[in-house]
């Protein structure tokens, strides 16, 4: 069997041994192996490959850009996905824009340990995938699955933009696979995580398992919900939601991050304006609450949405 | 063929010293020459957006650009027309930019000083100051890991962008990594209209370089002789294993922030003082009061600058502006994985 993030170690291990390209950089990634471990042994294997880094989350992505507008295809490890914001002006302004403003790639990808887990508090649990995605020249991943960790971060270091690489904290030792995938679905494309015909869910990472489990209960109930994994919400892959929604005709869009101006926004907006005619009620979402993230378990066991509250929003859609 | 020399008396460090002095001070009046085109463009309507000059900043500006060489990488601010020349940039790439030529390297898509071509070593600022310094490091690494040993990468800052978390970063991450970077900080008094006073209170910025490790030297930015050696010396021992090295140039700006802006916040008695000398006009007493050349010749150069920027304009103004109909708005060099933009 093999975790989640053991998938991501595995894939920078093969990143590392396929392309002398690659290297890794960030705090505690060395010898210590990362606060999570996701880097564990690597510095060992592939010496002077695998660097810590100061605490300068600016410093470390721009010099990623640096690095790769000389060629090289760095992995940058930010420790949590919240401390992004410190380097959020390299990320946004100088990576997104280095290729449209010179035509010259920046291959870089920045793996955010991202989500809520429990007693993480108001810094070190937040989603961020939706405040990258607005900016232009960015790539936004949200694996769900183990096989999705390893291949989609091996296509990140592949791809010749800026990939944000958001990893879900909560399923770094709660998933687990037989094996390592051998084929990848290509990135931007959404996959079907359970088919149905009442309702279609569209989700995207942790929120997927909790989908899941909400769609496990209602089938005691006799309702068939289709779940949608986005896999990559930049590219967000309409059409698969749209043929999804022509089946069921209802819509509920599952995330874990805050509500305004987010994916799950995104997604009503798109089936809204291109797939009305196929609705047969009114679009529903779900997001976290509008507050940080709450420290204590009790609480952030509310903030989120979970399997019990996205059943509770389905039973109102499909009653609608 | 060694050429015979006009003067066999003098030693060849004195004629090396002559050569270099010169070159510096054709690229320093090369650069006002052009900007004060740019200028006069503006002023006419002919340039959307802001125009930033360097008036006062040509010798700091220029020995930077000299002292680097081809294969070294140079991400010049808003006030290095004459290091970017000296560096190797065509007067065609400014023009072009400021003027929103198609044929430019920023095709439209970025204006007036943010302007490059990363894969020769002149990078295109961002308006963000202090976030060049981690991406020459960054490149600086990069060529560690590749094996590319021997080349420097030179950055430039003021006095405000000293204040920056960037700058502490980006600076902190060079000497931790020992790269082969120079900073040239141009302390030019006024950040936009804010006075070093309400910037900072160290006695003297170089200062600094202590506290991360690294060399300081300080240097009178109005004197072309000063800036040579000290910029010379800077990068010569960034390139020969010295790690990072802070330079410091203490000046006054001789124009606003931009072309918008009168300046009227400068303190008039500043400009009485050494910091407000005119470095093109200092450079130019030297070269007279040496007897490196005559004012014939001076002039001579001057025409040959004015003949040099008229000509890049006329090439400009005859060439295509960008095209929102034929701009593939496309943000992505996967050009497969962009959404929304392109037809379905």
């Amino acid at each position: 069997m093999i975790t989640y993030l053991e998938a991501i170690r595995e894939a920078q291990a093969k990143a590392l041994a396929d392309d002398p390209r690659v290297y890794i950089y960030g705090q505690d990634v060395g010898n210590f192996g990362g606060a999570f471990k996701a880097t564990k042994g690597l510095a060992k294997e592939y010496p002077g490959r695998v660097l810590d880094a100061p605490i300068s989350e600016d410093a470390i992505i721009g010099s990623a850009i640096g690095a790769a507008i000389e060629g090289m295809r760095p992995i940058i490890e930010m420790q949590f996905a919240d401390f992004s914001t410190v380097g959020f002006n390299q990320i946004v302004n100088q990576a997104a824009t280095l290729h449209w403003r010179t035509n010259v790639p920046c291959p870089i990808t920045i793996r955010l340990p991202s989500g809520g887990t429990a007693g993480g508090g108001p810094f070190h649990s937040q989603s961020m995938e939706a405040l990258y995605a607005h900016y232009p020249g960015l790539i936004v991943m949200t694996p769900a699955t183990v096989e999705d960790a390893y291949s989609m971060l091996l296509e990140a270091v592949a791809i010749d933009d800026p990939v944000i690489f958001c990893e879900h904290k909560y399923l770094y030792y709660h998933l687990k696979a037989e094996a390592l995938p051998t084929e990848a679905v290509p990135t931007g494309k959404a996959r079907i995580a359970r088919a149905g015909r009442d309702a279609t869910i569209v989700t995207y990472s942790a929120m997927v398992h909790e989908s899941l489990a909400c769609a496990e209960e209602l089938a005691t109930e006799g309702w068939e919900i289709e779940v949608i994994d986005l896999r990559s919400i930049k590219p967000l892959d309409t059409d698969t939601v749209l043929a999804s929604v022509a089946r069921t005709g209802r819509l509920l869009a599952v995330g874990e991050a805050w509500p305004w101006g987010g994916v799950t926004a995104e997604i009503l907006a798109r089936v809204a304006t291109e797939g009305f005619d196929l609705l047969d009620a009114a679009p529903m979402r779900l997001n976290a609450k509008d507050t940080p993230v709450p420290y204590h378990p009790n609480l952030w066991g509310t903030h989120r949405p979970t399997a019990k509250t996205i059943a509770a929003a389905l039973r109102q859609l499909l009653s609608a | 063929m060694v050429q015979a020399t006009a003067a066999p008396s003098v030693s060849a460090e004195a004629s090396d010293t002559k050569a270099r002095f010169l070159a510096g001070y054709r690229w320093m009046q090369l650069a006002r020459v052009s900007e004060e085109k740019i200028a006069s463009l503006y002023r006419g309507g002919k340039i959307t957006g802001g125009v930033f000059l360097g008036k006062g900043q040509e010798a700091l500006s220029a020995a930077t650009g000299m002292a680097l060489r081809k294969g070294d990488v140079f991400a010049p601010l808003i006030r290095d027309q004459a290091g970017r020349l000296a560096f190797g940039e065509t007067l065609l790439d400014g023009v072009r930019t400021y003027m929103g030529s198609r044929l430019g390297p920023m095709r439209g898509r970025d204006g007036n000083v943010h302007r490059g071509r990363p894969l020769e070593g002149l990078l295109p600022m961002i308006s963000h100051l202090g976030a060049m310094l981690p991406v020459v490091a960054g490149i600086l690494l990069g060529r560690r890991f590749r094996g590319i040993e021997g080349t420097v990468g030179a950055t430039s800052l003021g006095d405000g962008a000293t204040s920056t978390g960037a700058f502490h970063e980006g600076l902190n991450l060079a000497a931790v990594e020992k790269l082969p970077l120079v900073l040239v900080v141009a302390n030019n008094q006024y950040a936009y209209s804010t006075p070093t006073s309400r910037q900072f209170v160290c006695q003297d910025l170089a200062d600094k370089a202590v506290g991360y490790g690294v060399a300081a030297h300080n240097v009178d930015g109005t004197d072309l002789g000063a800036c040579l050696e000290v910029l010379y010396r800077a990068v010569e021992a960034a390139r020969t294993g010295g790690g990072p090295q802070l330079v410091v140039a203490s000046l006054l700006r001789l124009v606003g922030h931009g072309e918008h802006d009168d300046a009227s916040y400068v303190d008039p008695k500043l400009r009485d003082t050494p910091l407000g000398r005119d470095c093109l006009l200092v450079a130019e007493q030297r070269i007279l009061a040496e007897g490196w050349a005559n004012s014939a010749t001076l002039r001579a150069w001057q025409e040959d600058a004015h003949r040099q920027i008229e000509e890049a304009v006329t090439t400009t103004m005859r060439e295509p502006l960008p095209d929102p109909n034929t701009e593939d708005w496309c943000a992505l060099a996967s050009r497969h994985l962009s959404e929304g933009s392109l037809p379905a």
